[in-house]
């Protein structure tokens, strides 16, 4: 069982505040993490820092045995981390064919072409089949504007998984999605990461959406890890409760005095 | 040693110029985030206002001077707000919204349309209002002579900076305006009304714009032109202040004044390259200009 | 080799259509289309830019460049070959644009668009009070050949022409691989979302600053097919008026197509020399109009109504 991601001591300060202080996790190799915590407690400038967004302000990161902390997005891409965003970052006014396009050009990392065309017939059946098992097809040679919500989560998670990631962390996959299509994207989200055998962090605020497809869940709260354990002993734990989830979260076991 | 006294005084005197002509721009900027390209060519409007009412007042045998300068601000003033008015109104409030460049495309059909309209208005022969700066007279410090008339204008730019300054800093409305500088959307749902105070924040622009046109027209000859020329090192100037800062303008300006003071007594064609050397080296340093305020990307 | 694509036959067949008429077309056409050629070089440069997000108001600079290549190369240099003459604008160009690159590849939108406007400025402030380059008046070009192939008089016109054509053609036929190349479509995708270009693992830094060293060598062989075909070369070729008719035709044209510049440029030529004819003083007033109409009804250019028809008829 290898590690896959380290941190140590990492910490994140903006002037007097405290946006994250001393997270110390690790995550081995195949496991799929869910992070909660209430707006503002450091879930998502810990996607940050580990992603190469924020620069931390002081710490570690070792991500498959080697320091992180300094690179930017580029660097770690190549080294097989990815990300997906809570607003999908797409490229609006291209066709969602060419969105995929792209993706799976700069995913082959070789350098860039002035001459040869980027819609190569393998391109274009590798982006079909993606967008088939995300059942999308019906956008393919429409422009991303013309795409609902939950359809632009489904290509911006796609293209993060591109190019062979060894780790995806996803910031709140089903945020802005109803509630009937949720399932849906996990389901399928979650297919995509089996197949590839992927470790996965996520970002998520709906409790039912842990529970159902994490092992082990990392809760924040004012910048601090506050538990870190298997997805019930979270849930159940009371500090929990009472700054993240709330009382309505209880395990199918009965409580005490709640 | 003289040369630098000579560079130190020009400096201070075109400084405090660029502070008049940049002042407007930073502001329109900072509000509303539209640099007007079309800056220069109110600058112009109010250089042709002030030297036509001039003219006209000295040819029709006046010779009081104070009613002089009341014209050469008044009539700037005036002409300057008015087209600031159209052009808000008319065609910027259409575009709110667009993507910046976009605006800055639209500024510059301005800036042509206004081009053409001072030439059919004025015609293309040189406007002369010499009078008020002759009549200022020349002073002398030691070996270097400084004219009135320079000096009065650097007085002119303190003050208005001074009345900018007070504005936004202790009136109510100057507190709305860096509200909205600050973060444009909290400020409308704080209830601001975003609509006028673009409204009035472009008129001010433009009169500031077209006051420092007006306070130049006696020191040169008013010609189609003069307000691209001007631009260029307005530019300059706001973006080594700090877009959007007040502060950074006048700062900005004194950099950049003295900055082309010394290359017009040493290398005289490379003025304009040693003003964008200098702006280069601050941005290299500070990327956002002395003063100014990066925006927050939001993901 | 790869085959032809459509576009690229259409062009082919275009440029020879365009050459061919030279052999009945009257001299002032022949004079007027290799001018509207050469912008429409300067202006594929404006346009590859603008498919990155990015407007420049300087690309006068370049074309400058390229025009005083050709005239201090055959002033100064003795270099009569037009070829020869129009790569060393090319060269100079590209030296100045490496450095440039350096600097502009970090700003965006109105930095962007503003330090461009600055530094071919600053190239117009130079060369006005350069008193050896004649300064304001500038000076003329000599008369050239091509390859040893010297033009008899009254046949420079045909033979500027054709040379105009196969520059162009070869631009043309490049850049439509080109934009629809990695790197092409890298440029549209940092307009769109730079994050997302990062996340990718893309350099944007590097794209764009190709891109940018490949638009300003097209301005400077605009710039020295003027030179040739003007047989003069001045400083307001770096004024900001002539970036800013640059910017325009681009606008007018769109950017959808490898072929709208050109046409877009014809156009332009053809209303510019009559309007500066009737209207002197209003011609920048007139263009101003129009650009406003254009941003306001028409943003993407003529070419939109062409596949708004089609998008219509299907």
């Amino acid at each position: 069982m290898t590690n896959i991601l380290k941190t140590e001591g990492l910490s994140r300060y903006f002037g007097a505040v405290v946006a994250a202080e001393d997270i110390n996790v690790t995550i081995t190799d195949g496991e799929i993490v869910g992070v909660i915590g209430s707006n503002g407690a450091g879930k998502t400038t810990f996607i940050n820092m580990v992603t190469g967004y924020l620069p931390p302000s002081s710490g570690v990161i070792n991500f498959d045995g080697q320091p992180i902390g300094s690179l930017g997005p580029r660097k770690l891409m190549r080294r097989g981390l990815a990300r997906s965003f809570q607003i999908p970052q797409l490229f609006l006014e291209l066709s969602v064919l060419d969105n995929l396009a792209i993706a799976l050009s700069a995913a082959e990392g070789r350098q860039l072409n002035m001459i040869r065309p980027v819609r190569t017939p393998e391109r274009i059946s590798a982006a079909d089949e993606i967008l088939e098992q995300m059942n999308i097809t019906q956008y393919r040679d429409e422009m991303v504007t013309a795409m609902p919500q939950g359809a632009r989560k489904l290509l911006d998670i796609a293209i993060a998984m591109l190019g062979e990631p060894k780790m995806l962390l996803l910031d709140e996959p089903t945020s802005g999605v109803s509630t009937d299509e949720k399932y849906n994207l996990m389901d399928t989200v979650m297919e995509m990461v089996r197949r590839r055998g992927l470790t996965v962090l996520f970002v998520e605020h709906d409790m039912e959406i842990v529970r159902r497809y994490v092992t082990r869940v990392l809760a924040f709260a004012s910048g601090v890890v506050i538990k870190d354990g298997a997805v019930d002993e979270v849930l159940a734990d009371d500090q929990v409760q009472e700054l993240v989830t709330g009382k309505r979260h209880q395990p199918q076991t009965e409580q005490g005095d709640a | 040693m003289l040369t630098i006294w000579a560079i130190l005084i020009d400096g201070l005197i075109y400084a405090s110029w660029l502070f008049l002509v940049a002042a407007g721009l930073t502001v329109i900027y900072g509000v509303m985030r539209i640099l007007n390209m079309a800056h220069g060519s109110l600058y112009a409007l109010g250089a042709y206002a002030s030297a036509s009412s001039i003219g006209w007042y000295y040819a029709s045998g006046g010779d009081q001077l104070w009613i002089a300068f009341a014209l050469l601000a008044g009539c700037a003033i005036v002409i300057g707000a008015i087209a600031g008015f159209i052009m808000e109104r008319g065609i910027l409030r259409l575009m709110y919204g667009r993507d910046e460049v976009l605006m800055l495309i639209v500024t510059f059909a301005l800036l042509l349309i206004l081009e053409d309209l001072m030439k059919l208005v004025w015609g293309t022969t040189p406007y002369f209002a010499y009078q008020p700066y002759a009549a200022l007279g020349r002073f002398n410090f030691g070996v270097l002579s400084v004219s009135g008339y320079q000096i009065m204008v650097v007085g002119v730019s303190v003050v208005v900076g001074a009345i900018l300054w007070f504005w936004l800093e202790r009136t109510r409305t100057g507190k709305i305006l860096r509200s909205i500088i600050h973060d444009r959307e909290v400020s409308e749902a704080m209830g601001v009304n975003v609509r006028r105070m673009f409204t009035m924040t472009f008129v001010i622009g433009a009169g500031l714009g077209a006051i420092a046109g007006g306070f130049t027209a006696p020191i040169i000859s008013v010609v189609p032109g003069i307000g691209v020329e001007v631009i260029v090192v307005a530019f300059a100037v706001v973006v080594t202040g700090g877009l959007g800062s007040i502060t950074g303008a006048a700062i900005g300006a004194l950099i950049v004044g003295l900055a082309r003071a010394a290359s017009i007594h040493t290398m005289p064609q490379l003025e304009l390259f040693i003003i964008y050397a200098v702006m280069a080296a601050v941005l290299i340093f500070r990327p956002n200009g002395l003063f100014g305020q990066a925006t927050a990307r939001k993901i | 080799m790869m085959r032809l694509q459509k576009t690229e036959m259409l062009l082919v067949v275009a440029a020879l259509a365009l050459g061919l008429s030279s052999l009945i077309s009257p001299d002032w056409l022949v004079f007027t289309s290799t001018l509207a050629i050469a912008a429409a070089l300067v202006v594929m440069g404006v346009v590859m830019l603008m498919r990155a997000g990015l407007v420049s108001f300087g690309q006068g600079l370049f074309y400058c460049i390229g025009g005083y290549a050709v005239g201090l190369g055959g002033r100064f240099l003795g270099v009569t070959d037009a070829l020869a003459l129009v790569g060393m604008g090319i060269v100079a160009t590209v030296a100045l644009a490496m450095v440039l690159g350096l600097l502009l590849t970090r700003y965006r939108e109105i930095f962007f668009a503003m330090l461009t406007l600055a530094f071919s400025m600053i190239l117009y402030g130079v060369l006005v009070k350069s008193h050896g380059l004649g300064s304001t008046d500038g000076f003329g070009v000599v008369n050239w050949s091509i390859l040893g192939y010297q033009p008899d008089p009254g046949h420079e016109s045909a033979t500027g022409l054709w040379l105009a054509i196969v520059l162009a053609l070869a631009a043309a036929l490049f850049l439509n691989r080109y934009f629809q190349s990695s790197i092409g479509l890298a440029c549209e995708a940092i307009r769109e979302n730079e994050v997302r270009v990062e996340y990718m693992g893309i350099s944007r830094r590097q794209v764009l600053y190709i891109n940018y060293v490949i638009a300003a060598a097209l301005g400077s062989i605009g710039g020295s097919l003027t030179a040739l075909t003007a047989g003069h070369v001045d400083p307001t070729m770096a004024y900001w008026t002539i970036s800013g008719e640059f910017v325009f035709i681009a606008l007018l044209g769109g950017t959808g197509h490898v072929a709208a510049p050109f046409i877009a440029a014809f156009i332009f030529i053809l209303v510019r020399t009559y309007a500066v004819e009737l209207f002197p003083n209003s011609w920048q007033l007139i263009l101003g109009v129009v650009l406003l109409l254009i941003i306001l009804f028409l943003p993407k250019g003529i070419w939109s109504l062409f596949t708004q028809k089609r998008r219509a008829e299907a």
